[in-house]
């Protein structure tokens, strides 16, 4: 069977559920019918892909011209499968638990609000898919603008300076992007995503590189949120919790990462990348901010703020661990992709079922509630242990191979990060679980467990996080995948 | 040096004026006078195409019975002129615009003084 | 043998309806508008016709009478003329349409004269764009110079004070060129471009050719609107009727930046342009001076169609910029952004205009969410065109922002890349702010106050809707079909 159509297919399906969303507006079940039948196609057709992905396969598909000797061309990956696997399965868990959400919370604009989610699956999907940076531009500036009615989605004051901030984090970023690629161009003519990067024997003065690095990272660097420029994901909080479960803890930042991975690995490759010494910046950033975005939790009593700061370190440690340039690091980081996916959300989720069900969104107001919400809580329990890196749930497995990369490349300091970030994390959840397990709370009587359409998304992505952690090969085989990606990115691309 | 001035007269003679115009585009608030001095900045790049069309010893270019075609060098260059005879008429028809635009202006303002109109537009 | 006579007859198609608008208007003044489309919708026929044979079988040159230069006077169609030509009368079509329903409103009775006038400054217009002459030149910028500032008087009460001022001014630019026309004729005794480009180089150090050619750019540079000489355009271009600056604002501008092309890369030649002062770098620096000052004036307006008019400098600004870098890239992006630039304002033109039509305004600080219900095509193309000037793809304006990019990387001029990204910031600030108005509620207004009002749908009637639709529609198009017109556009330049 000829494959080369599927990526597009996947990255259309959702895009062509958006009229029929908005033709839907009135019949709300409908509605999310769309949503939810164009979520299980995008994911059969990204799963189809998989078996390929897993023995190193790669799908092409060059469609037109964007510019003389720029296609616009899909190249799906063994890593882009791996990014379009998660991205697209966890968004039917989102879609459920977006109907109980919205419904629950009674939100006005839903129908934009589907419109918009599709949009930026169809742009995720895209990004993971895109064979060169032109083409990856698009979906990143696409993914940027259907992100943004998310943002400012209840229009109160707060969320619509949340979007100025965002757009002017995001755009900047978008155009320091063109900026970096179009110099790239300049020097290799070439700007295809390629294992073992684009340079290949063409040497740039340092000082050159390093502005082109530091252009590129100040782009992808953005969405990944690297300190000092993770401003806006906090600020992005603001908008309903399903968008930043999904988007703000994994289509829109995992995006970043993604772009990180793509460069460090597949633009300047991990020869230029230590040759010039450019991972040291990387390393150094990622860390400073994985132990100060930790510190920052501490102090937010909003449920969600602490998510996001917890997510912004997180996502440095696939940085660090991608920057680490040790096959076992780059797979660390990778496996850590799938890992935080599955924790954070799990971790959101239960945020926005608490918010929907209590009406609560400070730590401080949250004694006792796992007696009425047992379920949710202990969801959480799973997700935070799994993020300070407790066996057996899947935070463990990936830091284990970010320590383990760091040793592989000599590095003492990285690991001294991690375990001490591991501590903070413990640090940051520990008050939260102890608060609601064993403090007496009050007004709770008339509560009980939210609705199943966001419990049972909940439950399940907990449970998927520990059976990660225990069987890192299930269902989709992410390890081995995940070892693929790093090794083809060593020894000048051949795996 | 004085005769980089006498031997270029003509070419300073256009300069001067076409200072004089733009002085009075520039500087002169009441709009008639604008279009003095515009009238003047077209009437120096005319004078300036005509005197370069000149030749000592040489007559207008109107066909002279005594003077056969073929001795060019007794005719002044017919081409600067023609060339500005559409110059003027496109400078009249500016002017005219120009004076219709004003009309308009004064009837629906009651001045013709830049900085009055200005005033009123704000 | 229709083909070798169409750069004479599409300048002759709008002679000829010029003179039959009147005839028939004065029986029957209903008849004006729809001779005007039917006459630029031939010029645009044979606009098309001629591109065509361009491609086949290269450029014309038409000698009128039969008389060869350097006696007779030439319309040299190639490959700038012709796609200039092609934009300019594509976009008239699509105006002089819309023009019919805002017209009758704005000025009932005057139709016959505007209708006439917009033929004449069309005829300007492709004169200036054919003729091979220098003086011809002059000739035709003065016919459509003066049609211009009459379509302009035709507006609001300040309109006839903002026509005089470009009067004044466009005058003087006009004369300067003729003064720089008058040096290079005595120096080369032709006035024909062709002839007066191969004997130029003879003549590099002379001060006065070095002095004609400073005359000449100023002059053009006034009707191009080139910062410091664009002080007549806001002006003019707000008070004047929708009709009339839907008209002018895409073309005008773009057809004086076109002989600036003509002047510096055919006429001169690049390294004689630059041989005594680099006066193409100069250029450039004003060109971007105006870029960014434009974009600023921009966000501090209030009024729409001002902000567009200031947003017109410094888009100018760009292909300026694209001309000055004088390499390939720089060269097909400045032109590929004359196209999107064209098509960008005169969309944003026609939706201030149907604000102004079914509103009576066009002030951004009382625009508000109901617009969103009233007027969805008008705001969803408003959408489209802010988007595309911001430049984020897939749309028009990010590829001519993505080879000006590559020309300044070409010539590394970093200066002029950073110019290109911080104004794309800024034009982002002026577009948000008016979306932000339109699709989301007041967050500081009055929650009680519900709106008393029902509100319905009152988009505008097909005349003025299929126009602007075609438009925005032809962003995505050009966006998508760009590598084939750039394509052309790097075969056509000169060096």
């Amino acid at each position: 069977m000829d494959l080369s159509i599927v990526p597009l297919l996947a990255i259309l399906v959702s895009l062509a559920a958006v009229p029929l969303i908005l033709m839907s507006s009135a019949k709300p079940n409908l509605r999310e019918a769309w949503t939810v039948i164009a979520g299980l196609i995008k994911f059969s057709l990204v799963l189809t892909l998989l078996p390929g992905a897993i023995e190193g396969n790669s799908v092409e598909l060059h469609l037109f011209d964007l510019a003389p000797g720029l296609p616009l061309a899909l190249n799906a990956d063994p890593f882009g499968v791996y990014f379009a696997v998660i991205a697209s399965g966890l968004w039917i868990f989102t879609s459920f638990y977006s109907i109980g959400y919205m419904r629950g919370a009674g939100e006005k604009k839903q129908t934009r609000y589907f419109a918009s989610f599709a949009v930026c699956l169809s742009a995720t999907i895209g990004i993971a898919f895109s064979a060169n940076l032109l083409t990856f531009i698009l979906f990143y500036e696409m993914l940027t603008l259907a992100t943004y009615p998310l943002v400012i989605h209840n229009e109160k004051r707060e969320a619509i300076n949340a979007g100025r901030k965002y757009l002017a984090f995001t755009l900047t970023a978008g155009l320091l992007l063109v900026a970096a690629s179009a110099i790239i161009y300049h020097y290799t003519g070439n700007i295809e995503f390629t294992p073992g990067g684009v340079f290949g024997d063409i040497e740039l003065p340092r000082n050159t590189m390093l502005v082109v690095f530091i252009l590129f990272l100040g782009a992808v660097g953005v969405k990944a949120g690297i300190m000092p420029i993770h401003g806006w994901l906090p600020a992005a909080m603001a908008a309903p919790t399903p968008v930043s479960a999904l988007l703000h803890a994994v289509a829109v930042v995992k995006s970043g990462v993604f772009a990180v991975t793509r460069m460090v690995g597949f633009i300047f490759g991990t020869d230029v990348m230590a040759a010039y010494g450019l991972n040291d910046i990387l390393i150094v950033l990622a860390g400073a901010t994985i132990i100060l975005a930790s510190l920052i939790a501490f102090a937010q009593d909003n449920l969600k703020r602490r998510l996001a700061y917890s997510t912004v370190g997180h996502l440095s440690y696939i940085v660090l661990g991608i920057a680490l340039l040790t096959p076992l690091g780059m797979t660390g980081g990778i496996m850590h992709i799938a890992a935080h996916a599955t924790m954070k959300i799990t971790l959101f989720f239960c945020a926005g079922a608490i918010y929907v069900n209590l009406h609560r969104t400070e730590i401080s107001n949250l004694n006792g509630i796992a007696k009425v919400m047992p379920w949710t809580m202990g969801a959480f329990v799973v997700g935070s242990m799994g993020l300070a890196g407790i066996p057996p749930i899947n935070g463990f497995f990936s830091k284990w191979h970010i320590i383990l990369g760091s040793l592989e490349g000599d590095m003492i300091i990285p690991v001294i990060v991690l375990i001490v970030s591991g501590l903070l994390n413990v640090g940051y959840f520990f008050p939260i679980i102890f608060r609601a397990y064993f403090k007496k709370g009050e007004g709770l009587e008339s509560y009980g467990e939210a609705s199943p359409f966001m419990v049972v998304p909940i439950v399940i992505t907990a449970t998927l996080s520990v059976l990660f952690g225990l069987f890192p090969n299930l269902f989709f085989n992410f390890y081995d995948i995940a070892l693929l990606v790093g090794d083809s990115l060593f020894n000048g691309g051949t795996p | 040096m004085v005769e980089f001035f006498t031997g270029h007269y003509a070419y300073w003679f256009t300069l001067i004026l076409l200072c004089v115009g733009l002085y009075g585009i520039i500087f002169k608030r009441n709009l008639v006078k604008k279009t003095i001095g515009l009238a003047i900045l077209q009437a120096s790049v005319v004078l300036f195409f005509v005197s370069i069309a000149s030749k000592w010893g040489a007559t207008v270019t109107v066909i002279d019975k005594n003077i056969p075609v073929e001795q060019v060098e007794s005719y002044l260059n017919p081409l600067p002129h023609t060339l500005m005879l559409t110059a003027i008429v496109v400078g009249v028809a500016t002017l005219g615009v120009a004076f219709t635009l004003m009309i308009a202006i004064y009837n629906r303002y009651g001045t013709l003084d830049e900085q009055e109109l200005l005033e009123k537009i704000q | 043998m229709i083909e070798s006579h169409l750069p004479a007859i599409i300048a002759l198609t709008f002679v000829l309806f010029a003179l039959l608008i009147p005839l028939f208007g004065l029986w029957k003044e209903q008849l004006c508008q729809p001779l005007a489309v039917l006459g630029s919708g031939l010029a645009t026929v044979f606009s098309l016709m001629a591109f065509a044979t361009y491609l086949q079988t290269g450029s014309i040159r038409y000698f009128f009478g039969g008389w060869e230069p350097p006696i007779g006077i030439e319309f040299v169609y190639d490959g700038l003329s012709g796609f200039i030509l092609l934009v300019i009368n594509a976009v008239a079509f699509l105006v002089l349409i819309y023009a019919k329903q805002p017209g009758r409103q704005e000025f009932n009775g005057k139709e016959l004269a505007y209708y006439a006038l917009a033929m004449l400054m069309m005829l300007g217009f492709n004169g200036m764009v054919l003729t091979g002459d220098l003086f011809n030149l002059y000739v035709f910028l003065e016919i459509s110079s003066l049609s211009s500032y009459a379509l302009i008087s035709i507006g609001n009460k300040p309109a006839p004070f903002a026509a005089f001022r470009y009067l004044i001014i466009g005058t003087t630019g006009g004369t300067l060129y003729l003064l720089g026309v008058g040096f290079l004729y005595t120096n080369t005794g032709t006035l024909n471009i062709i002839d007066m480009s191969a004997m130029l180089p003879m003549l590099v150090d002379n001060s006065s050719v070095v002095t004609a050619l400073i005359l000449m750019v100023v002059g053009i540079g006034v009707k191009a609107a080139i910062f410091p000489m664009h002080g007549w355009l806001p002006d003019s271009y707000t008070y004047a009727s929708t009709p009339s600056s839907t008209l002018i604002a895409p073309i005008g501008t773009k057809v004086a930046a076109y002989i600036l092309f003509r002047v510096m890369l055919y006429l001169f030649g690049i390294e004689l342009t630059d041989a005594v002062i680099p006066i193409s770098y100069i250029v450039g620096v004003f060109a971007c001076i105006g870029i960014i000052y434009g974009s600023v004036m921009a966000i501090a307006q209030t009024e729409m169609k001002r902000m567009l008019a200031y947003s017109s400098v410094s888009q100018i600004g760009y292909i300026i910029m694209g001309l000055s870098l004088a390499n390939p890239f720089g060269f097909a992006g400045a032109l590929l952004h004359v196209l999107n630039h064209a098509v960008m304002k005169a969309c944003l033109f026609m939706i201030t205009g149907n604000l102004r039509y079914k509103e009576g305004h066009s002030n951004i600080s009382l625009f508000n969410d109901s617009y969103r219900k009233k007027y969805p095509w008008t705001m969803a193309s408003f959408s489209v065109a802010a988007i595309s000037m911001v430049g984020l793809p897939p749309l028009a304006g990010f590829f001519s922002k993505w080879y000006l990019a590559l020309g300044t990387i070409d010539n590394s001029n970093w200066l002029f890349l950073a110019v290109i990204i911080v104004s794309s910031l800024l034009n982002a600030v002026y577009f948000f702010r008016i979306l932000e108005k339109v699709y989301m509620k007041n967050p500081d207004a009055d929650k009680q106050e519900e709106p008393t009002e029902v509100i319905e749908y009152n988009d505008v009637s097909p005349s003025m809707m299929s126009p602007m639709a075609i438009l925005a529609i032809g962003l995505f198009v050009i966006g998508f079909a760009n590598a084939a017109i750039v394509g052309i556009l790097l075969d056509i330049f000169p060096l």
